[in-house]
């Protein structure tokens, strides 16, 4: 994803040096990166760190305060119109009109679009056939959500954009939305997700991006942030005094959830001996025991936090 | 041309969908001209009840699809970010404003020829009726409803939009000498008519109606002002997102 790592690929989205104020709040603050096509980019971030606020200068949807942005090669703010006919968008709700019925809408689209795309077989890939006839407001929200990834999809776009595109979504719906962004990525599409859902980005991204307080915090493949990152996690429901422990092993121990501890900076096989050791001679119950590299939210968790210090 | 249908072709289906709106933009007038046409309750400046009421009800007709229908509709679609995906597709912003114009000059239409339908029925004179005063007449009238329409539905929220659109309705309806003649109204509120929107189009429909020109180019240049002054706004004040 970055320019280093992926140069002589295809760039599909360019951001440079990016800053997007709202008044005297300055929402994204110089943030460079850029997404490759025929790979899956994940945008991670909590409430207001400024990646809606990207994706909608990426869309078209505001104008950059400062620094510049390229889809395609095209500016999505001057070239708008250019831009449209090859670039899909999900937005994370709404976009629909309550009354609108879901074989209409697709049919509108894909005559808006002219890219040549069949309602029917749209309507199909993302089994929406049974509601068919149904207006948006009757649909489920994992229904909703489809329809919108649809009407994205009706672009035949080169690049896409689709804000939490599994909010809401059973399993199954989940696996097939999963399979569509593939699809995507295997046909050449820049896929840009926004996500809150960790476990979902960890499914399905090639590249992470991870955003706070408007700037990036964090990027490269899942195996770039993970990498590094060695733990030891168990489970346990005695009360764990994670000062001897701590002391014990020679790595930093803490509580990451209830009844849920991490130890972090190894997965040796020789601590976790030490552990059970441990254990033992203090009378606690652990189980559970894992060792490997942190996973995403565990990463997510502490890049934010250390850049909140 | 293939966008700007299917656009159209979406407009009508969504207004045909909206029971409310039929009721406001059909109901309401056909009403309020069946009803006063043959109920004589109403002063009516000694016409008949059905000469008097035509003119009006046909301003309050445009009023009610160029400013509360349109309004009310684009301001929801606002907020429920229709436009705003609307606007990320090849349709552009000129293609859906002429769409959004061209549905509501067919609802027009169609209001105009019901409502002249139904007066004739009721024993209206039509022999004066002037049809390119009464196109002018729609064309201003509806670029000046649509222009205070838009202006409330591109800064508020849908569902006080909503609320302001229909107290707008009801004032323009009660002060513009649609039911009843501004002659009736206390002096300084007889002024406020002449010079709002609904006044200065039911007057210059009331001279459009009986072939005269009583209220001469003054409700003609009030009107022209309006529609100039709310497209202004409307331009500046709406929002898409």
């Amino acid at each position: 994803m970055s320019s280093a790592s992926h140069a002589s690929e295809n760039v599909g989205l360019s951001v440079s040096h990016l800053v997007i104020q709202y008044g005297d709040i300055t929402a994204v603050d110089h943030v460079s990166f850029t997404a490759v096509s025929g790979r899956v980019t994940v945008i991670l971030g909590p409430n207001g760190a400024g990646k809606t606020s990207t994706i909608e200068a990426c869309e078209g949807f505001l104008a950059p305060t400062a620094g510049s942005v390229q889809v395609l090669g095209l500016n999505p703010y001057l070239q708008r119109k250019q831009l449209n006919r090859q670039m899909g968008i999900m937005l994370q709700e709404g976009g629909i009109y309550p009354s609108a019925r879901v074989g209409e809408l697709v049919k509108q689209y894909c005559a808006l679009y002219g890219n040549g795309v069949d309602a029917d077989v749209l309507i199909s890939r993302v089994g929406l056939e049974s509601v068919i006839s149904t207006t948006y407001r009757r649909l489920s929200g994992g229904e909703k959500q489809r329809l919108s990834l649809a009407l994205a999809l009706a672009a035949r776009p080169q690049v896409i954009f689709l804000d939490e595109p599994t909010s809401g979504i059973d399993v199954n719906g989940r696996d097939l939305v999963r399979l569509i962004i593939r699809e995507l990525r295997n046909d050449g599409c820049c896929v840009i997700v926004a996500t809150h859902e960790l476990d979902e980005a960890e499914r399905i991204a090639d590249d992470v991006l991870i955003f706070h307080r408007g700037n990036i915090v964090a990027s490269g493949t899942l195996d770039d942030l993970r990498s590094g990152r060695e733990e030891i996690r168990f489970r346990s429901n005695s009360t764990v005094d994670l000062h001897s422990l701590s002391t014990t092993l020679g790595f930093p121990v803490e509580q990451t959830r209830l009844h849920e501890f991490t130890i972090a900076g190894t997965s040796d096989a020789r601590v976790i001996v030490q552990l059970t050791d441990w254990a033992k001679a203090n009378n606690v119950d652990i189980g559970d025991i894992g060792a490997g590299s942190q996973r995403l939210d565990d990463v997510f968790r502490r890049l934010t936090a250390e850049s909140a210090s | 041309m293939k966008l700007l249908r299917t656009q159209l072709a979406c407009e009508l289906r969504v207004l045909a969908r909206n029971g409310e709106q039929l009721l406001l933009i059909l109901g309401i007038p056909v009403l309020l001209l069946a009803f006063f046409s043959n109920v004589d309750v109403l002063p009516t400046a000694g016409q008949r009840g059905v000469n008097f009421l035509l003119p009006g009800i046909v301003a309050l007709a445009i009023m009610s699809t160029a400013m509360v229908s349109l309004g009310i509709a684009t301001g929801f679609e606002r907020s429920y970010l229709v436009l705003k995906r609307l606007g990320a597709t090849p349709l552009g912003v000129p293609r859906l404003v002429l769409a959004k114009a061209l549905s509501v000059v067919a609802v027009e239409i169609v209001q105009v020829i019901l409502l002249v339908a139904l007066a004739y029925l009721f024993g209206a004179d039509l022999d004066a009726l002037n049809l390119a005063k009464l196109v002018l007449a729609i064309a201003l009238g509806t670029l000046a409803f649509s222009g205070i329409g838009l202006s409330l539905a591109g800064r508020l929220r849908g569902e006080v939009n909503l609320a302001a659109q229909n107290a707008l309705y009801l004032v323009l309806l009660l002060i513009g000498g649609i039911v009843f003649p501004l002659q009736e109204f206390p002096s300084w509120l007889h002024w406020v008519g002449r010079i709002s929107p609904s006044g200065a189009l039911a007057d210059v429909m009331r001279d459009v109606f009986s072939g005269t020109s009583i209220h001469g180019a003054s409700s003609l240049v009030v009107l022209l002002c309006w529609a100039i002054t709310a497209q202004l706004a409307a331009f500046k004040l709406f929002r898409w997102n």
